[in-house]
């Protein structure tokens, strides 16, 4: 079944190989002692496991962009609404030990002088219920939005406009007090995920593994997708919406399937996310984030898939050093990412290796 | 008239609007009745009735802006005519359908641009095109059976495109291209194509090779041909239907247009 | 005469030692009033005021005002009532009669005349009849304005006497209002009700406060009746001109808005490129204003003038550079366009940080921006926004010349409309694209140095407003300078009467909301491009 789905996949197969030595290598390599030269900190693992939840939001960024033609600068949305659910299920777990020591109420509801806990809160307390939420919740968001988007056929940049100017209006949204997701600070001091403590090493190993099958499963099903007619099909709007149409395919069910089902991706890469840094807060809903994914698939090459982890994990490597060793210098390095890559590099990382064409180019 | 459409249509939710016997006990499977429709004031078509037989071959000829594209665009429901009626056979109104719902009732459509997806290679885009259930579940699991496989490789050898099946599209020469979307009508199975300007582009030979295929496919299809060359619409040799400004000017065959002298002042001039 | 009076002050002095040894004038006339004012009770420094103003003391209103300010004190040690200026602990007295320097004692050292608030309005009421008196119109009127704000029934004498007398016709009106005010508290109905029908314009507070008593309370019930009647009228129109106010901050946002949106209008409608840069143009612009105010802080106005041609030139550079560099070589690519621009974004701003710095900078106001227009006592209008709303017309009316009535503009038009065809025609649709690009960003650092006027100049300035302009845009139709005027207006307005509702976050939150689900309906705007030609 899956050499089905990575037939004609090179690329895919070296990410796959990659990413299953990894996951492997780095646990085993954590166990060193710390003198050891070949020692990986728990602190580099957490950041790699960050990174690969960011490979799978741009794997579901390059799905939309690279194969739909739908360019969404609000896929950082899906991810932080993915992470707030999250959020929400690690608050609820905090229990008595928060500062106020409320066994009911999260602390900053306790600051607020809430009395009880918001409809909208009940029911994260149980680990299910919160996953499923970390994928119905943008799942359906996506669904909305992209029926009525799709529906009276706003396509192009007038699409990007609007996906922009929703993560924008949720980031408005999730700063106020009163929507009850804490506001600017968000949520943060998470204690546990089903009874693990999140600042053990064990936990962090666990979280960052998961973090790497997943991104696997939404590999290889973004690529069952693609290689399917349906992914055909997809292909076929990005290039000709209206042809599309005249052989009788409904391009906005297609259109809203496919959407719908990268938003969720974006959502469970956010659960991924959240546990791993420890906080959620409203900047993630910030349109530049959302931009700097789709810099990310670009970097890497469009409508590859592989091309999105390689952007997402080269940038991200990028940034996190940059910041570090040359802060003022990360913002003009961006800059100049974006410039380069599309004046440049059309074709991305993915393109300077394969010359394939066909639906991969 | 209104009085004929009332007796057909009771309940307008009841009545589905895709079905599956489209009743063509007149032997009309296409009626256009009294159509209008205007851009910015531009009457682009002006109340125009239009009737296709089942099984003919139509030329529709006529000036620059006469509305031929426009009324191609009505039919598939690409444009919504501001008032008149467009029915497929007696039972299914084009007007309350989406541009895929028409296409999936039977009516094929071939752009005055040759379209083809240009990056799938002309098995891919046979393949898309085929006759079946298009919704997003069934196009996900869609695998192709060998009776699949067989109709394309027939449609490809009628169009002359076997050796590129796996080509991509767009590396295919403009005349190829028209023929891989003449091969992508034929897939659909469709009761009517419309066909834009099949020849435009194309070489002697190929011309005649089209000619010979429209023909062919007269029948078992309704054909709607729009075209400029007149040499093409001659070698057709079907009944011409004239439009000019948006309204039929004259119908029969290419003789008795031809001599026709309200053609004659349209082409011409006074 | 001295020596009389000295001796009859000596003689005082014997008799009454406590009471002459608290003040000492040099005067006795003054004494005893001085004397009250220090020490009586407030009813008795009342009597003493009004004493005061018998005396032939020459500048009298600045010995009143003194007593309001705590600028005119009492040395406890010579007894003297002296002027006070502070000299850093210590306070440096001179004689309030002769002038005389008494040098610098401390703080401590001195007690002021205490008042409470009805004395203090007293006092004011004094002043004001002396300013009735005054020379000034500007002067009699602001004295009229404060008696209107606090009326008392012996006003009407007051006013009544100078009314004929009066000269100008503003005060005029005022005076016969503070008698009618005045007569509000008359014990005669009918004059009450006189009254009432002569301030029924009126929309002071004052006014509205003696009426609302009246309708409570007036033991006359026609009075009463009546009152009740105007009050519910006045409140109707305090409302009119609650709507009108925000009206104009409505506008005056919508300007903004509209300023931000035109440049981007033009660029995106001519040559279908999203700018992401935008409002980074529109930064460099307020940047444009700080600079030129630092280069010449003594006169931030002319400054402030100059950096709109400043900002025009700066902004529509760089716009051109941009368009040179980048965007010329990603034309039918609008998405590419958009990622690059972003990128321009984000490098612009890292220049302002690097450059000048990561903070807010900040801008000056002129003298001629700030304060407000009285229409009338509820209805204020700040000159900024009126600067602003006249400001964005006039850019607008500018841009709408340009575009119609110019070769440029012809040939902006023509290549919007068919590129292929305007080249054809010998149209230098390079040349164009870049002059347009200019014009469109050159419009967005005029636009900036409005900004700057009104909000914090920082390198965030931009990405604050990208997202609006866009929306205005796309909401008024993309290619239509009169749609972006009338979309950028009325979601100003909008949002303005939202906010008093849904406060100002939510009443953002919900015009995006309704935009995304307007471009549902209408993809093409408020005023799309019309035609077969548009459907490409």
């Amino acid at each position: 079944m899956i050499l089905r789905v990575l037939k004609n996949d090179l690329g895919g197969k070296i990410f796959l190989l990659v990413l299953m030595t990894v996951l492997i290598a780095v646990p085993l390599l954590n166990q060193l002692p710390s003198e050891s030269p070949f020692h990986i900190s728990i602190y580099t693992v957490t950041l790699l496991g960050k990174y690969l939840t960011y490979a799978l939001l741009a794997v579901a960024v390059d799905l939309v962009w690279g194969y739909l033609g739908i360019l969404s600068l609000g896929h950082a949305a899906f991810f932080a609404l993915g992470g707030y659910a999250m959020g929400m299920y690690l608050m609820r777990q905090i229990g008595d030990r928060g500062v106020y020591g409320n066994p009911e109420l999260p602390d900053f509801m306790v600051f607020l002088n809430w009395q009880e806990l918001p409809w909208f809160w009940q029911g994260f307390d149980n680990f299910g219920f919160a996953m499923l939420m970390v994928m119905v919740v943008p799942g359906l968001l996506a669904f909305v939005f992209g029926w009525f988007a799709f529906r009276s056929r706003v396509t192009g940049v007038y699409l990007s406009i609007i996906t922009q100017a929703l993560t924008y209006a949720l980031m408005l949204a999730f700063f106020r007090n009163e929507m009850g997701f804490g506001g600017n600070n968000g949520l943060t001091d998470f204690k546990d995920i089903l009874g693990f403590s999140l600042q053990a090493d064990s936990t962090r190993l666990g979280l960052f593994v998961i973090s790497g099958v997943v991104l696997a499963l939404g590999y290889l099903s973004c690529r069952a997708l693609v290689k399917s007619r349906l992914g055909k099909v997809a292909v076929a709007i990005r290039d000709a919406e209206d042809r599309t149409r005249f052989i009788g395919y409904k391009v906005e069910h297609v259109k809203l399937a496919i959407f719908t089902f990268s938003a969720v991706l974006a959502g469970i890469a956010g659960a991924l996310y959240v546990p791993q840094v420890g906080i959620i807060n409203p900047g993630e809903f910030q349109p530049l984030n959302s931009i700097e994914v789709v810099v990310w698939v670009a970097m890497g090459g469009r409508a590859t898939l592989y091309g999105a982890v390689i952007g997402a994990v080269g940038v991200n490597y990028a940034k996190t050093w940059f910041t570090a060793a040359f802060p003022e210098i990360w913002l003009f390095a961006l800059g100049g990412l974006f410039v380069l890559v599309t004046l440049l590099m059309p074709k991305g990382i993915a393109g300077l290796f394969s010359r394939k064409k066909g639906g991969e180019s | 008239m209104s009085d004929l459409l009332q007796k057909d249509r009771v309940y307008d939710f009841l009545v589905p609007k895709v079905v599956d016997d489209l009743d063509l006990s007149h032997g009309t499977v296409l009626y256009m009745e009294g159509v209008s429709v205007s851009f910015d004031g531009f009457k682009a078509i002006n109340d125009l009735n239009f009737y296709v037989d089942s099984g003919e071959l139509r030329c529709v000829i006529g000036p620059n802006g006469a509305g031929k594209t426009t009324m191609m665009d009505i039919i598939t429901g690409k444009t919504r005519p501001d008032q008149g009626a467009v029915w497929f056979g007696r039972r299914m109104n084009l007007l309350r359908m989406s541009e895929p719902e028409i296409a999936q009732a039977g009516i094929g459509r071939k752009f005055q641009k040759p379209t083809v997806f240009e990056y799938h290679t002309v098995f891919e885009n046979l393949e898309m095109s085929m006759a079946g259930p298009k919704g997003v579940w069934p196009t996900l699991v869609a695998r192709l059976n060998t009776e699949q496989h067989d109709r394309i490789e027939q449609v490809a050898e009628t169009i002359g495109l076997t050796e590129h099946m796996n080509r991509s599209a767009g590396l295919l020469s403009h005349g190829q291209k028209q023929w891989l979307e003449i091969g992508m009508l034929l897939m659909q199975n469709p009761l009517m194509l419309l066909v834009d300007e099949p020849a435009a582009g194309m070489t002697h030979q190929e011309m005649d090779r089209t000619v010979e295929l429209l023909t062919s496919l007269a029948g078992q299809h309704s054909v709607v041909v729009v075209e400029h060359d007149m040499d093409f619409v001659r070698a057709l040799n079907s009944r011409v239907t004239v439009l000019h400004q948006g309204t039929v000017l004259a119908e029969g065959n290419m003789d008795q247009v031809q001599n026709d002298p309200r053609v004659i002042e349209v082409y011409l001039g006074e | 005469m001295n020596i009389k009076i000295f001796f009859l002050i000596s003689l005082i002095l014997a008799v009454m030692p406590v009471h002459a040894a608290k003040i000492d004038t040099g005067n006795a006339a003054y004494d005893a009033v001085f004397e009250t004012l220090y020490s009586g009770s407030f009813d008795e420094k009342e009597k003493a005021l009004n004493d005061l103003m018998q005396t032939d003391i020459k500048d009298k209103k600045k010995i009143l005002e003194g007593i309001v300010n705590k600028t005119l004190m009492v040395h406890k040690k010579s007894k003297k009532v002296v002027w006070v200026e502070k000299q850093g602990s210590k306070f440096q007295m001179n004689d309030a009669f002769s002038g005389e320097d008494l040098g610098v004692d401390k703080k401590r050292k001195f007690k002021k005349f205490s008042i409470n608030n009805s004395l203090r309005s007293h006092v004011s009421a004094l002043i004001s009849t002396m300013d009735l008196d005054s020379e000034d119109v500007g002067m009699r009127l602001a004295a009229v304005n404060a008696m209107l704000a606090n009326p008392e029934p012996e006003h009407a004498a007051l006013l009544k006497s100078r009314l004929e007398k009066e000269p100008d016709n503003d005060v005029k009106t005022a005076m016969q209002l503070g008698i009618s005010l005045a007569n509000l508290g008359h014990e005669s109905s009918e004059i009450r009700m006189m009254a009432i029908k002569n301030v029924a314009d009126s929309l002071e507070p004052a006014v509205r406060n003696s009426l609302l008593k009246i309708a409570e309370n007036d033991p006359d019930k026609l009075v009463k009746q009546a009152a009740q009647k105007v009050v519910n009228a006045q409140e109707e129109r305090v409302k009119l001109f609650g709507y009108i106010e925000t009206l104009f901050f409505g506008l005056s946002l919508g300007s903004v808005l509209v300023l931000a949106a035109i440049g981007l209008a033009i660029t995106f409608g001519v040559m279908g490129v999203i700018n992401m840069a935008h409002g980074e143009l529109i930064m460099l612009g307020a940047y444009t204003t700080y600079l030129l105010q630092l280069a010449m802080p003594e006169s931030v106005g002319l400054a402030l003038v100059l950096s709109i041609p400043a900002a025009f030139i700066v902004s529509g550079l760089v716009g051109i550079g941009i368009e040179r560099s980048v965007i010329r070589f990603l034309y039918g690519r609008p998405l590419e366009t958009l990622l690059a621009t972003f990128g321009i974004s984000l490098i612009l701003q890292q220049v302002v940080r690097t450059v000048i710095s990561p903070q807010n900078v900040p801008v000056a106001n002129p003298e001629w921006m700030s304060g407000f227009f009285q229409v009338n006592s509820v209805l204020s209008i700040t000159y900024n926004r009126l600067y602003i709303i006249f400001f964005c017309l006039v850019v607008f009316a500018l841009l709408f010349f340009i575009l119609k009535k110019t070769r440029l503009g012809l040939e902006v038009r023509a290549v919007s409309q068919n590129r292929a065809m305007a080249r054809a025609m010998g149209i230098r649709s390079s040349r164009v694209d870049a002059m347009t690009f200019g014009l469109g960003s050159g419009i967005a650092g005029v636009a900036g140095v409005a900004l700057s006027q009104l909000t914090n100049v920082g390198p965030n300035l931009g990405q604050a407003y990208i997202v609006d302009s866009f929306m205005v845009v796309v909401f008024g139709g993309v290619g239509n300078l009169w749609g972006t005027l009338i979309g950028g207006m009325s979601l100003g307005v909008v949002n303005k009467f939202m906010e008093p509702w849904t406060g100002a976050v939510l009443a953002k939150i919900l015009v995006l909301v309704f935009i995304i689900l307007f471009i549902q309906k209408r993809p093409r705007g408020l005023f799309p491009q019309k035609g077969r030609a548009a459907e490409g």
